[in-house]
């Protein structure tokens, strides 16, 4: 025991003394949430767009030839229903979808008040605003027009559904990805090049001739890992409750036990990388090349699953992160307890026993 | 019983294209300092691993301490110390740490076995609090030989110790092996400098992989099967061209400051030589018989 | 008179507080042998990286080949070769592939790379392996062959680290006879070693300690100055006193 802990000491003076490695560990997840949090935004041209009209009366196709004309729209219309207009967002037909009621201009003429509907998909939530916004000024435009007096006796209220994300956070999407992304990459990284790092520099040699089990080095460089992840999640939160006001909504600790969950795996893929190849170099090629790809087109943040040939949507269940996304969206964002994604953790945890039960079994004993 | 024996050990890499060690078998007694001598490739590295328990030998057995290399191979790693080829210490951890790192992992403390050390680590002492990657050559050298012994190994490997480093140190090295060896330590090992075979006790020659001989260093220079004579004049390159020129002359090779040769048939026929270069312009020729080295036995042993 | 080919006046390196080169100042003539030794830490890299044009000195002035330290040191490295332990040849190119890229590194025309590297092959008796990666190749042929490539521009200079570290006897005696010969053609050979009896193949020897040159002379006069048989003892009384290193 006073041997393992030897180890652990030693691996935390590694880890401290080398102020790249410092840089990366705390550096990277920062730098990543700040971006992903404030700068990154879509661009909103040429949003396809549905229209419903029920009324195909004159100020209908007004209203519609005004969108029609504006560049920001590209316009379709056809009547949908209601499971039609939730098809047209997952398949990506749509991005918001005006709906104009049977009566309208009636209501308009008569009763001076007339409703339409727009619906658009939040769970980008930033395209969604900005969507909402557009096409109510269209309307509002139109509606100064027909009345060009200050007083407006005729006026059409819009009534906005923001679905899937009524709070209308963009944050709630990137977050839990990213906590995904950085503690992945970052824990595979970091392991498997003080690993190979041993390796190369020959250190490992005297390692595996002394009297300790190898296996006991490795879960050694592990630990300062793990905990420094734990470390680095717990900043990543309090940026993200403090400075992109996203609340966490369900229990911390079921989130800090998913996410320990998801830094073993990552720590057991580190390994499996490690027993691959002698080089230092090889090592963070294979880490970040193998990790991030998958990572960031896989776990869903970036780009929905769902609208993915099938081919793609199945290799993305291998990928832990996948399923460590919905369990932090659910518990985070959703406030959900256990009951709600004990699936998914029984997936992760069955990937984790996997991965950590290959990375010891093929650890080497000897130089070759 | 021997501390080390090594019967017919046989290891190729690359799916048998190269044969890094062909049959070697020896023994070495314990508590005896024993040298294994060759160029770089010749298989030094690959024996160590092998004895070490590094690598498996394709055929063949080999025991430390009577212990089979592969089959109990946790009993040889808790009794043995080993010093690979290039300097393998943490370079971020201070020379302090790095012993009692090792000390640790050998489950024991730098005092329970410092009286084994304190020669040495004396003389690095003073840099106790400095990292290890800022020590110059010689030092890391004192270090490592530190933390290979701090637990009193029964064994002590030296993978080419003294590689690079220049002839004081290299000296200073040996002269902490020879006191090492008054604590009963088994002491093997391999250096590519013909030089320091004299300063073990038995020696093994080895050169592609294969052990052209083994003996004390004495007995090994006494079978050198020809008179050895050196000769020196003005004009040393020239000297080498012309002596290579004489048919009666045999086996010249440079050596420093003289040139070593033998005569063809054994026979002393300096004045001749002599003769013949003196027509040649040659002037202050100095020549003598001389007793051969180790470096003279190993080049007629890779010739032969 | 003797052609100077280096020429130093109290050049000088400084790394901050530590002063790693300090005043060197001495000549070498054309196709000498000119032994450069010193213990691990004396200065000899930082040295011979000045005097490759590879890094610029703190103080004091010379001039390799006829070229300013300072101002001229792409034209330096034209004029030198270099070779060390370290580095010597691409390990997965093959032998031949290794001549043409460095020949063509220097400058060398397509027709003189054939010509001189078919003299090379047959000098070194190489022809066999003229397609086999270098990787492959017995240690002692790859520091031969790093040797010929090194001097295959003919350059007034060549630099050589340690050429000889862990090669057999008999190859490194091969070795010097490429020297001897270089020599003869009137390439001058810096050479740094640590085997004391390459030191008395030079035709002078400098010795540095603590950064400085402290001894500069043939074999025979040091070891006449310093009342010592051997080299080794040479080295050995200057060395003892030195506070770098150990």
């Amino acid at each position: 025991m006073k041997q393992f802990y030897s180890f652990v000491r030693k691996e935390f003076y590694h880890v401290f003394r080398d102020s790249k490695t410092l840089l990366m560990l705390f550096g990277l997840p920062i730098a990543q949430i700040l971006l992903f949090g404030f700068a990154l935004t879509n661009e909103i041209k040429d949003s396809s767009i549905v229209v419903c009209d029920y009324a195909k009366d004159e100020t209908t196709f007004a209203i519609t030839e005004k969108l029609a004309a504006s560049s920001n729209f590209k316009l379709e219309r056809s009547i949908l229903g209601a499971e039609a207009i939730a098809s047209a967002f997952n398949t990506g037909r749509a991005k918001a979808v005006v709906v104009f009621p049977q009566n309208f201009e009636q209501s308009l003429l008569h009763e001076y008040h007339a409703q339409v509907q727009i619906i658009t998909d939040a769970s980008d939530p930033n395209t969604a605003n900005t969507l909402t916004n557009y096409i109510s000024s269209i309307i509002m435009d139109y509606q100064r027009s027909i009345s060009p007096t200050q007083k407006l006796p005729y006026q059409i209220s819009t009534e906005i559904r923001m679905i899937y994300n009524p709070e209308l956070k963009g944050v709630t999407n990137y977050v839990p990805g990213v906590m995904a992304l950085v503690l992945l990459l970052v824990c595979v990284l970091m392991t498997s090049v003080s690993i190979v790092k041993e390796k190369e520099m020959g250190t490992m040699e005297i390692l595996l001739v002394s009297p300790i089990n190898p296996i006991w080095v490795i879960i050694s460089k592990a630990l300062p890992y793990f905990a420094l992840s734990l470390l680095n999640l717990t900043i990543i939160l309090l940026l993200s409750v403090f400075m992109l006001d996203l609340p966490i909504a369900g229990s911390i600790f079921l989130l800090f036990a998913e996410s320990a969950l998801l830094i073993l795996a990552a720590l057991a893929l580190g390994l499996l990388i490690s027993n691959s190849t002698n080089s230092q170099q090889a090592a963070m090629l294979i880490s970040l090349m193998g990790m991030m790809i998958p990572t960031l087109l896989f776990t869903g943040f970036m780009f929905p699953i769902e609208n993915m040939p099938w081919p793609l949507q199945i290799i993305s269940n291998i990928v832990p992160s996948k399923w460590y996304y919905i369990i932090v969206k659910s518990v985070m964002i959703k406030g959900l307890g256990f009951e709600a994604i004990w699936k998914e953790t029984l997936i992760l945890l069955g990937m984790t026993f996997f991965l950590l039960f290959i990375s010891f079994k093929k650890f080497k004993i000897r130089l070759a | 019983m021997s501390d080390v024996i090594l019967n017919h050990i046989t290891k190729t890499y690359d799916n048998g294209a190269i044969q890094a060690v062909d049959d070697v078998s020896f023994e070495v007694e314990k508590g005896e300092l024993f040298g294994l001598i060759g160029p770089d490739g010749a298989g030094k590295t690959s024996i160590f691993r092998i004895l070490t328990t590094l690598l498996l030998a394709d055929s063949g057995e080999a025991s430390v301490n009577g212990f089979d290399v592969a089959k109990d191979y946790r009993e040889i790693r808790k009794r043995i110390g080993y010093m690979p080829g290039k300097f393998s210490l943490y370079q971020d951890l201070t020379v302090e740490e790095n012993l009692d790192f090792f000390a640790t992992l050998f489950g024991t403390s730098i005092q329970e076995n410092y009286d084994l050390i304190k020669d040495i680590y004396s003389q690095i002492e003073p840099f106790k609090t400095r990292r290890a990657g800022k020590l110059s050559g010689g030092m890391k050298q004192k270090l490592a030989l530190c933390c290979a012994l701090i637990h009193r190994p029964t064994v002590l490997f030296l993978d080419e110790p003294t590689t690079g480093v220049d002839t004081v140190s290299r000296k200073e090295f040996w002269e902490m092996l020879k006191r090492l060896k008054a604590e009963g330590i088994t002491i093997l090992v391999s250096t590519p400098y013909m030089d320091e075979a004299t300063l073990c006790e038995r020696i093994a020659l080895i050169q592609d992989g294969k052990i052209m001989s083994i003996d004390q260093p004495t007995q090994i220079t006494a079978q050198y099967p020809q008179q050895l004579y050196a000769i020196k004049a003005a004009n040393m390159s020239k000297l080498l061209h012309d002596l290579r020129q004489v048919d009666f002359v045999s086996g010249t090779n440079s050596f420093g400051e003289y040139h070593h040769f033998s005569f063809t048939d054994d026979v002393d026929r300096s004045d001749d030589l002599l003769h013949f270069l003196t027509n040649q312009s040659h002037k202050n020729l100095d020549c003598h018989q001389t007793t051969p080295t180790i470096e003279d036995c190993f080049i007629h042993l890779m010739n032969a | 008179m003797k052609e100077i080919v280096i020429k130093t006046d109290r050049l000088t390196k400084r790394f901050g507080d530590f002063i790693a080169a300090n005043e060197i100042t001495f000549e070498v003539y054309k196709g000498e042998i000119f032994g450069f030794l010193g213990a691990n830490g004396a200065g000899k890299t930082t040295a011979i990286r000045m005097l490759c044009g590879l890094s610029k000195p703190s103080s004091g002035s010379a001039t390799i080949a006829n070229c300013d330290i300072y101002k001229e040191t792409e034209q330096i490295k034209k004029s030198i070769g270099y070779m060390s332990q370290k580095f010597s040849l691409y390990e997965d190119l093959t032998v031949m592939e290794n001549i043409k890229f460095f020949a063509g590194i220097y400058g060398l025309s397509n027709q003189e790379i054939k010509n001189k590297g078919e003299a090379l092959i047959d000098k070194l008796g190489m022809q066999e392996a003229v397609d086999k990666l270098v990787g492959s190749l017995p240690l002692g042929w790859k520091q031969k062959l790093s040797f010929s490539v090194a001097i295959l521009h003919e350059p007034k200079i060549v630099f050589l680290d340690e050429p000889t570290g862990g090669v057999d006897p008999v190859t490194r005696r091969q070795f010097w006879d490429l020297i001897y010969e270089a020599s003869a053609r009137g390439i001058t050979v810096f050479v740094t070693t640590h085997y004391m009896d390459e030191a008395e193949y030079c035709n002078r020897l400098s010795m540095m300690v603590d950064g400085e040159i402290r001894a500069l002379d043939t074999p025979a006069n040091l070891k006449k100055q310093f009342k010592a048989a051997t080299m080794d003892d040479v080295f050995f009384e200057l060395a003892r006193g030195a506070k770098r290193g150990d």
